[in-house]
């Protein structure tokens, strides 16, 4: 299929559901079946819509040619630093994709900073492990990685052995995962998804064999463990941002502008909600409530 | 169309759900969609045992390093499936037997460790070498004796200068990267929706 062929497609889909969305033919009339929008939800309809607004203009402006900064991400840059590594050391990367299952953002940004550390490990030769949790992440990390592979033009160095199941259970895999990194000393661990108690068992292991780490989560109560136990810790957003500062496609970095632009007016809207509810008035307070 | 026909699937899955957060009339479609999603996922499962399979098999046809140890796991995996289907799951069937005395013991033995962890890691996080560190500790300090008896005999105070601490800076700081992560799935998800992402489909 063609890309304007597809395009067009998309917008009759786009154009399908937000008409979806807004007709309403029980308006005005008294029923007991649902209704077609919850109007409780528009003040978060209106900020999603926004801020899909701002991520598509970027995403246009970015691909018109317009340079778009981001800053330095030491924790990113950081990735290639420990595949050369490894690589010097003769030893494997270890990667490792959170506990959490494809339904989880995180874990789905995880396997596409997988797809740019597979296409940097097979640029440099170096066998990457990638023990996974969740069955149905074995096969989206599978494609990743053979990605990766194809797009360093080394499709043939794609080993389908490393790309492991181990467990769904938590300690489980935490213990499989630390016997991978006592028995294959890999030099650069990276842990990037969604991590829960099992977070520090694997960063101090990881530690204590020596191996350079960089972890990234959104799961606040497990950052400061990859803080103290990790050479590099990508916080909350970053883990996020992480594809498009590695691939600096200018679609993806489009993407990354209208986030902060989104944030930008969050933060004029708290300033402004502190001062409005300071002096009594709580218009802004009430708009934000989900009924 | 290999690619293009899982972006529009993903596309309309993403919009169902957004659409079911706004809309309560999507609700039984999204219901059902849900459903699919979780009979997907199980059949997820036999992928991973076949993958388990596939590289233990390998080990042990090689006698590669370790094949011993591969054994006892596909051996522990049949077995466990055996029971599961042909014995029960309930309490007092084998399976339940092997998981509460061998399987159970050994996830908790893994949860304690982590007491030791924390202590090592806390080691390392509290010594001072910069100021942020000794900022760090400090803090640390404060808010541990403010959350023991101790604390309140020393100073009555400790106990609300606690709260304080943990319910204003720190609060703040963890508000503002809670922010910034939703923003970010939130754009993540819009990348995979209209198809700006696609790593995670492979086949180039």
């Amino acid at each position: 299929m063609k890309s304007s062929a597809f395009r067009k497609l998309f917008s009759l889909f786009s154009s399908l559901i937000f008409l979806f969305l807004f007709y309403s033919p029980a308006q005005g009339a008294e029923s007991s079946a649902p209704a077609w929008f919850d109007k409780n939800r528009v003040n978060v309809f209106i900020v999603l819509a926004l801020f899909f607004a701002f991520v598509i203009y970027f995403i246009n402006r970015a691909q018109k040619g317009k340079s778009l900064f981001v800053r330095r991400i030491p924790g990113l840059d950081a990735i290639e630093e420990a595949v050369g590594r490894a690589t010097e050391m003769g030893r494997p990367i270890l990667y490792i994709s959170g506990i959490e299952d494809m339904d989880n953002l995180q874990t789905v940004a995880s396997m596409i900073i997988l797809g740019n550390v597979a296409e940097m490990a097979a640029a440099y030769e170096v066998p990457l492990l990638v023990p996974v949790c969740q069955p149905f992440v074995v096969t989206v990390a599978e494609e990743s990685v053979k990605q990766g592979y194809a797009k360093a033009g080394k499709p043939e160095a794609y080993n389908p052995n490393n790309v492991r199941f181990l467990t769904s259970e938590q300690f489980a895999y935490a213990s499989g995962v630390n016997g991978i990194m006592l028995r294959e000393k890999p030099a650069a661990n990276f842990m990037f998804g969604s991590f829960y108690a099992e977070s520090l068992l694997m960063a101090e292991t990881g530690f204590s064999t020596g191996a350079i780490q960089v972890a990234g989560t959104a799961n606040i109560h497990q950052l400061p463990f990859f803080v103290v136990a990790c050479d590099y810790t990508l916080i909350g957003e970053e883990l996020f941002a992480a594809s498009a500062y590695l691939s600096k496609e200018p679609k993806l970095l489009g993407s990354l502008k209208g986030s902060d632009l989104a944030k930008l007016l969050i933060m004029i809207y708290l300033v402004l909600g502190v001062l409005f509810v300071t002096f009594g008035i709580d218009i802004f307070l009430r708009w934000v409530f989900v009924q | 169309m290999r690619r293009e026909v899982p972006v529009i699937i993903c596309f309309l899955a993403g919009a169902l759900f957004i659409g079911n957060y706004f809309s309560p009339k999507l609700q039984p479609v999204a219901q059902v969609v849900n459903q699919w999603a979780i009979i997907c996922i199980a059949f997820a499962y036999v992928l991973g045992v076949a993958n388990i399979f596939r590289i233990n098999y390998q080990v042990i046809t090689r006698k590669g390093k370790d094949w011993i140890y591969k054994v006892v796991l596909i051996v522990g995996l049949i077995l466990m499936i055996y029971l599961g289907i042909f014995r029960g799951v309930k309490e007092g069937t084998a399976f339940n037997w092997v998981f509460m005395n061998a399987i159970y013991p050994m996830q908790a033995t893994m949860f304690a460790l982590l007491a030791f962890y924390i202590a090592s890691a806390a080691f390392r996080a509290f010594r001072i070498r910069s100021w942020e560190a000794a900022l760090l500790g400090i803090t640390a300090v404060l808010v541990m004796i403010g959350r023991v008896p101790l604390g309140e005999a020393v100073w009555k105070e400790f106990p609300p200068f606690t709260e304080w601490i943990m319910n204003v800076p720190q609060l703040a700081a963890k508000r503002a990267i809670m922010i910034g992560a939703a923003l970010g799935a939130i754009s993540t998800g819009l990348k995979v929706l209209i198809g700006l992402e696609k790593t995670y489909m492979g086949g180039e």
